[in-house]
């Protein structure tokens, strides 16, 4: 049986009428220890689903269970990585993770939580950082506080759900290497929600593209059978790699909303756009502009 | 085909209190007419930089630059710029936007004309039923292509490209890459963009330039990118070549991320790079690390 699974799950928001499916059909099975990503466009669902799967919300048909039981609410059982952090702003890096180990672990001493929380900074690479607050810090380290607080949480499931997207290029790199190595070391059962194909297939066992909404639906699931430790550099010598990311580029591509192909007219002036290096003439000088030829008219698919 | 922008020995120095910071040093570079060149490297190299100068934005401290055959000075329409957030005037329907250069640019064309022209850049981006929307009622993606259609409609000699699409998601990225180099097809505009997306590099461009790290950046490694035009993603992700030059521009970047002064070796203390997304950085960037604070 798997460990965590969607059933025939299908979401939609508001009224009759005004309805608008999200998500169709959704079927997900994800064994225990497997670190899965789904990659899909911005609005296509994503997030829909990984709330249906921590229990922020339920979904209108189907059903999600982890373990076999149904999953009704949030639970301490299932730890959530935000895109935006989402710290405490008034307590330190320590408190806030201490915050959420207190929650799970009340009936500990106080020196065993404050090791847990600890060791937990330590494994994100923040000791040095511990009593600085979110505003002090900057988003990759904000992120890595919110990494180690869900770690902390000692979850069955990590969910992260766009960790790394407000993040810039090299930064999300760094990330994705501690993400990488946090998890070989424990690893825990792991669904990521990315918008980028090569995000999910460096860290993944299995890369699932969502196609684009609405009614937006899960794509083929790919296994990513890549040796770890992998190598950003070396991994584009494989002929797996190439196959993977071809596969899921093109299923992402192709599942992009088709435009309405209407035909239109347009008029584009073929003229030379004035040199105004050279003061504009107060009196006399050209009142018309130089004409490369005639017009151009040309039908454009939109 | 002649040589139609020629940068030489272009170097920017800013004064600082610790004395003069170099960021970039005697950087040549020659691009032809027609020719899409990419120059890449990490943030904080100054190839932004370059391209602010190139655009007539900042001034260059020694060098010179001529764009068919005239010396630059300062900043004109004959080069349009895409930066990397739009920058739309946000009482101005997207329509107004390209309007307002155009207006400019062709002041002796008819009113007709010049609507014409917005209207036709706009529909070629796909734009074409949003024109009368404001900046604030699109969505990023399509105030980007607003931003292209603007810097198109133009008419330049020349297309400068500021990480054009760096505040998209992947997958909207390439979207609008084929949106600009479907458009760039039409007239082979001479372009020169910056980047720190491997991919984007080698799908839009004909030649990539490695910029090695700053302070005093210059030209590094060349590469010729030959994929044929016009270009389509699935060919060219399956262009024999692909994977080798994508691996050799990761490895360009991956070490000389590691040379950057300003992250230490030790894996701790790199986490104190401001975070360039964050409005109000600027400010509380060490002055030992001008080039940072200049180019994000």
């Amino acid at each position: 049986m798997p460990f965590l699974e969607l059933k025939e799950v299908t979401k939609g928001f508001g009224a009759n009428g005004s309805r608008t499916e999200v998500l169709r059909n959704i079927n997900l099975q994800i064994e225990e220890g497997e670190f899965v990503a789904i990659v899909g466009y911005s609005g296509a669902g994503k997030t829909t689903l990984i709330n249906m799967i921590s229990g922020l919300a339920s979904p209108d048909s189907g059903q999600v269970s982890l373990g076999g039981k149904p999953i009704t609410g949030p639970a301490k059982d299932r730890g959530i990585v935000f895109q935006n952090y989402s710290l405490l702003p008034w307590l330190t890096v320590s408190e806030n993770i201490l915050l959420a180990v207190d929650q799970v672990f009340p009936d500990w001493p106080p020196e065993k939580k404050s090791h847990h929380v600890a060791s937990h900074v330590a494994k994100v690479n923040l000791s040095h950082a511990r009593d600085k607050r979110p505003a002090e810090l900057s988003g990759g380290m904000r992120q890595r506080v919110s990494v180690a607080r869900a770690l902390a949480m000692d979850p069955q499931v990590l969910l992260l759900d766009e960790p790394l997207s407000a993040l810039d290029a090299l930064t999300r790199a760094t990330l994705q290497d501690e993400i990488s190595r946090i998890w070989q070391d424990n690893r825990k059962t792991v669904v990521l929600i990315t918008n980028d194909p090569d995000e999910g297939i460096y860290l993944a066992d299995r890369i699932i593209p969502l196609s684009a909404g609405p009614g937006a639906t899960l794509g083929p699931s790919i296994p990513v059978d890549l040796h770890r430790p992998r190598d950003r550099k070396t991994l584009n010598q494989l002929t797996r790699f190439k196959e993977i990311r071809s596969q899921v580029i093109d299923y992402l591509l192709a599942s992009a909303p088709k435009r309405t192909e209407v035909q239109k007219t347009l008029i584009l002036p073929d003229i030379e756009p004035e040199d105004l290096s050279i003061p504009k003439p107060l009196m006399g000088g050209r009142k018309q502009p130089i004409r490369r030829g005639d017009i151009r008219r040309e039908s454009v698919e939109i | 085909m002649s040589e139609y922008l020629i940068i030489d020995n272009l170097t920017k120095i800013y004064p600082t209190p610790k004395g003069p910071s170099i960021i970039v040093k005697d950087f040549n570079l020659r691009i032809k007419k027609g020719e899409f060149v990419t120059l890449i490297g990490h943030s904080g190299c100054g190839k932004s930089t370059v391209l602010s100068m190139v655009a007539g934005l900042n001034p260059a401290t020694d060098g010179g630059i001529i764009l068919a055959g005239r010396e630059l000075a300062g900043a004109g329409p004959d080069r349009g710029i895409v930066f990397q957030s739009p920058c739309l005037l946000p009482w101005f329907t997207a329509l107004e936007n390209v309007r307002l250069g155009v207006d400019q640019a062709f002041y002796t064309a008819s009113r007709t004309e010049r609507h014409q022209i917005a209207e036709y850049y706009l529909t070629v981006v796909g734009l074409g039923d949003a024109a009368n929307k404001k900046p604030a009622e699109l969505s990023q993606g399509m105030r980007q292509r607003v931003g292209i259609a603007r810097a198109f409609a133009l008419s330049p000699k020349m297309l400068l490209l500021d990480e054009p699409f760096g505040m998209l998601d992947s997958l909207t990225r390439f979207e609008l890459q084929q949106v600009l180099i479907d458009l760039w097809r039409r007239d082979r505009k001479t372009a020169l963009m910056v980047t720190h997306d491997v991919d984007e590099a080698l799908f839009l461009s004909d030649r990539v330039i490695c910029m090695t790290n700053g302070p005093e950046a210059e030209v590094g490694e060349i590469l010729e990118v030959t994929f044929p035009r016009p270009r389509i993603r699935k060919e060219v992700l399956n262009h024999p070549d692909y994977y080798r030059l994508r691996e050799t521009l990761i490895s360009f970047l991956n070490e000389r991320s590691d040379l950057r002064p300003s992250r230490d070796k030790v894996g701790v203390e790199q986490n104190n790079i401001p975070h360039r997304n964050e409005p109000g950085d600027h400010a509380n960037r060490p002055p030992s690390t001008p080039a940072m604070a200049l180019t994000s």
